[in-house]
């Protein structure tokens, strides 16, 4: 790998920690309002949902641009999903309930807006670790149609964000636009494709 | 008895004097150290007591207060807006002097009256309650108030007074929501049945930790129902209906199957997309524990006899 990608790839790995610093400034300084538990959780969940639209971003953009070099930063862009995922679920787990199983047992089964949380989440893992080139490798064709189920997780985290609100919508709601028209993308490809191979087929073998 | 002003519009029951009355009054209600003048008194940190307030039995006095920074700055209150934390600052502009309340339906005496001449029928009562919302958090509040009852009465509602309405001030000037037409109907409705409403614990707050109620906290008489879900404690009261039936009420006409009329607080009766079953108190340190919802947040005692026979799953 040439230094200069090795270098950006450096300063991607940290500028994705920003959020997290940012998160512990704003806690060290008392600046999460009158609910600081629900903000800090609400915070990582933002930013888990955001990487996986940026990860979900990156061969649309790609093939959109012809900018070669995006896909580089994909496996890092969704291993950040799945670290920001995992910080979420810590701190529903540790930060809000203190371990206390009963009433994290009772809230899991009772609260349907969590069990999305909870499919979109083994999604993420499952996919964070099968994720190392290796592993990629071994798996062979069954990868690539395991990793197809980001969509599903980006649906999951959608309705999962959508479910445990309220009143205020508009940011699942922006959430929403957005992963539609990643999926939307994805959904226009595959036509294109099918439609090009049904054009290769010769006349008479239809 | 009230003096009663019938049919006067509210547009002319007060103008300056009358504002100026109602300070004065409310100084002289509240005794004299905490309120040199209001704003500054909302301001400090007025120690709960501050005023002349009565003792009341049905104060949970174990309970301690949450700071009242926290009960100030996170406050549902979708006539301003959505979000919790943005109201204190939005409803600065909105107009609470001068205020009168319309008592009027199934009652002998109806009227429309201004909010001093109630006061001044009342004895102020602090009572400590614990406040649970609908979505998982909840704090405990020092309010100042008198039983609705005692002002039911005086209006003495007739045999065929079976509920009572409460309807919010529409005043789109001030409120972005309901001059936009954002989320729900306007002006906000809630409703209890006569006996909910009757019950002792059920109150009529015009102030909270000494003082009197911050616009954001539902200046400047807001109803508070403690074994209720916060929504039922209906803001900025300017109408009170006695009705033979049931007030079509605002969270249940949004959305029927997720908020009841009854809306008690009960652990064991989930909304159909969250556990009700635990709460968030406000106040409470990272690493600590939700805390246990209890029925009828912690009230069964004094109001389990209402719903004595009634399932409360069907009539969540």
């Amino acid at each position: 790998m040439d230094i200069q990608i090795k270098n950006r790839k450096l300063v991607t790995l940290v500028v994705c920690l920003i959020p997290l610093l940012w998160l512990f400034l704003d806690i060290a300084f008392g600046n999460l309002g009158s609910n600081p538990i629900q903000a800090l959780h609400i915070r990582l969940g933002d930013w888990s949902l955001r990487f996986l639209c940026i990860t979900l971003a990156v061969t649309p953009i790609q093939m959109m641009t012809r900018w070669r070099g995006m896909s580089d930063y994909r496996q890092m862009l969704g291993l950040y999903a799945f670290f920001y995922a995992t910080l979420h679920l810590l701190a529903y787990l540790v930060v809000d309930n203190n371990l206390m199983w009963s009433i994290i047992g009772t809230d899991i089964i009772e609260s349907p807006y969590i069990w999305f949380g909870v499919v979109a989440y083994l999604i993420v893992f499952a996919l964070a670790i099968t994720s190392p080139k290796w592993v990629m490798k071994s798996m062979g064709k069954s990868w690539k149609k395991l990793h197809r189920l980001i969509y599903v997780s980006s649906i999951a985290a959608i309705i999962h964000y959508f479910w445990q609100l309220k009143g205020n919508l508009a940011e699942p709601l922006l959430y929403s636009i957005i992963i539609f028209f990643l999926l939307l993308f994805r959904v226009l490809l595959w036509k294109t494709r099918h439609e090009l191979k049904e054009m290769m087929i010769p006349k008479g073998y239809e | 008895m009230i003096k009663t002003q019938k049919k006067i519009p509210s547009s002319e029951i007060t103008d300056f004097t009358a504002f100026k009355e109602r300070r004065k009054f409310i100084k002289a209600m509240l005794a004299t150290a905490a309120s040199a003048s209001i704003p500054s008194a909302w301001a400090n940190n007025a120690k709960p007591n501050a005023w002349n307030l009565a003792k009341s039995d049905l104060s949970n006095t174990a309970l301690t207060p949450t700071p009242i920074e926290l009960v100030k700055n996170y406050t549902n209150y979708y006539e301003f807006t959505l979000n919790k934390e943005d109201s204190t600052k939005l409803a600065q502009n909105f107009i609470t002097d001068p205020w009168s309340l319309e008592i009027s339906g199934e009652v002998e005496n109806p009227g429309s009256y201004h909010l001093e001449d109630i006061l001044r029928q009342q004895t102020l009562e602090e009572r400590i309650y614990r406040f649970r919302c609908v979505e998982g958090w909840s704090m405990v509040v020092p309010w100042v108030g008198f039983s609705l009852a005692n002002l039911l009465k005086m209006a003495k509602p007739l045999s065929t007074a079976h509920f009572v309405k409460f309807t919010t001030i529409q005043q789109p000037e001030t409120m972005p929501s309901q001059r936009n037409n954002v989320m729900l109907e306007w002006p906000y409705v809630e409703g209890l049945r006569i006996d909910e409403a009757m019950h002792p614990l059920t109150m009529l707050a015009v102030g909270m930790y000494g003082d009197i109620l911050p616009k954001q906290n539902g200046a400047p008489l807001r109803l508070v129902v403690p074994w209720k879900y916060g929504f039922k404690s209906i803001k900025a009261i300017v109408k009170i209906e006695l009705l033979k039936y049931s007030p079509l009420t605002t969270w249940n006409k949004a959305a029927p199957t997720e908020y009841g009329f009854y809306a008690n607080v009960n652990p064991d009766v989930s909304h159909p997309r969250w556990s009700q079953n635990s709460e968030r108190q406000l106040g409470s340190g990272f690493f600590t524990s939700r805390r246990q919802t209890e029925l009828f947040n912690g009230y069964g005692e004094q109001v389990a006899e209402l719903y004595r026979d009634m399932d409360l799953r069907h009539f969540f």
